[in-house]
């Protein structure tokens, strides 16, 4: 009975994990909302701190909450979502570059009115 | 059979379950597994999203533009009911886990409420800005927003139908069953909600507010 709970233990985490996973995405939360609203520094270095908040939020979520660890059972959750992280980081990141490239290449400039 | 490593390191050996029970808890173990696929499935569709909102943010047509609309210590407020929610919801595992029926009952409850507040203040945020004339229609970037947004809000409305059939089998029939495998896979989809929640608030509110 005694090892059965603590195989729970480690399939899901014990009230600890969720207690600690709870204070530190307050944290986060609250550092990142009063970064936004508060903080006088640059706007990038701003996006920068907030952007950094909630990556560190996503994996506290997912090693407190979502119980990712690195453990042989585990092996396929973590690669259908590194998997899954490519896919997005694809779809984001290659959308965000295309569009902005082409809104710079094809505003209405000067030279291109002057070309009609 | 188990090697001791330290703390979440440890490789231990699947255990041999008690007879009779073992196919079944197979079973769940790939029915959970599947739900994971789905979920990351799903990630994919807010990634879409996500792009589309990144994409159109600064097409406000003349009209509001993200720091004109948000307000910030309102948006803390509905994510500070979410991570309420997960935690709860952590809890109402931890008791399934010990096999106590009204405990479950009660985290679930207090989950669905904190859940319930937060899709409350969704909605009424979204009021609010369609009376002011700021619905989806006004601007591209209000569009996305509406939809990004939106299909959080209406995901967090299904796990709350999800969870309020949980709380009827669990009154009703108690933890046998199909109940475990069931409450862990809505465990994963309100844990990734949370997390998609997190996207949410920093790349939609907060960098659209600095």
């Amino acid at each position: 009975m005694e090892a059965d709970r603590a195989d729970h233990a480690a399939d899901h985490g014990d009230r600890n994990s969720y207690i600690a996973g709870f204070a530190l995405s307050v944290v986060l939360t609250v550092a990142a909302f009063w970064a936004a609203m508060r903080l006088a520094a640059p706007r990038v270095e701003v996006i920068a701190l907030v952007l950094l908040l909630a990556v560190a939020q996503v994996l506290v979520h997912l090693a407190c909450f979502l119980h990712m660890s690195p453990r042989r059972e585990n092996r396929w959750n973590l690669v259908s979502l590194a998997f899954t992280a490519l896919i997005l980081a694809l779809i984001v990141g290659g959308s965000v570059w295309i569009m902005a490239n082409m809104v710079a290449t094809l505003s209405p400039s000067p030279s291109i009115d002057m070309g009609m | 059979m188990s090697i001791d490593l330290p703390g979440q390191y440890s490789l231990t050996a699947p255990k041999p379950a008690a007879h009779g029970r073992h196919d079944h808890a197979e079973a769940d173990a790939a029915t959970v597994f599947g739900f994971w696929i789905y979920i990351m499935t799903d990630c994919i569709l807010f990634a879409t999203l996500f792009a589309t909102f990144a994409v159109l943010r600064d097409n406000a047509a003349g009209g509001p533009t993200g720091k004109d609309v948000f307000e910030l210590p309102y948006v803390l407020k509905e994510t500070i009911c979410l991570l309420i929610s997960s935690v709860t919801y952590g809890f109402a595992m931890l008791a399934l886990y010990r096999n106590a029926p009204k405990q479950v009952l009660a985290w679930l409850a207090a989950t669905f409420l904190f859940g319930l507040a937060f899709v409350g203040m969704e909605v009424y945020e979204f009021h609010r800005l369609v009376m002011e004339g700021f619905g989806p229609d006004r601007s591209a970037f209000l569009s996305s927003f509406f939809t990004l947004v939106g299909t959080h809000g209406l995901h967090v409305a299904c796990g709350l139908i999800w969870m309020a059939v949980m709380i009827y089998q669990v009154a009703r029939l108690g933890l046998g069953g199909s109940a475990t495998r069931r409450l862990s896979c809505l465990s994963l989809f309100w844990h990734f909600l949370d997390i998609v929640w997190i996207c949410v608030f920093t790349i939609v509110y907060l960098i659209g507010s600095v």
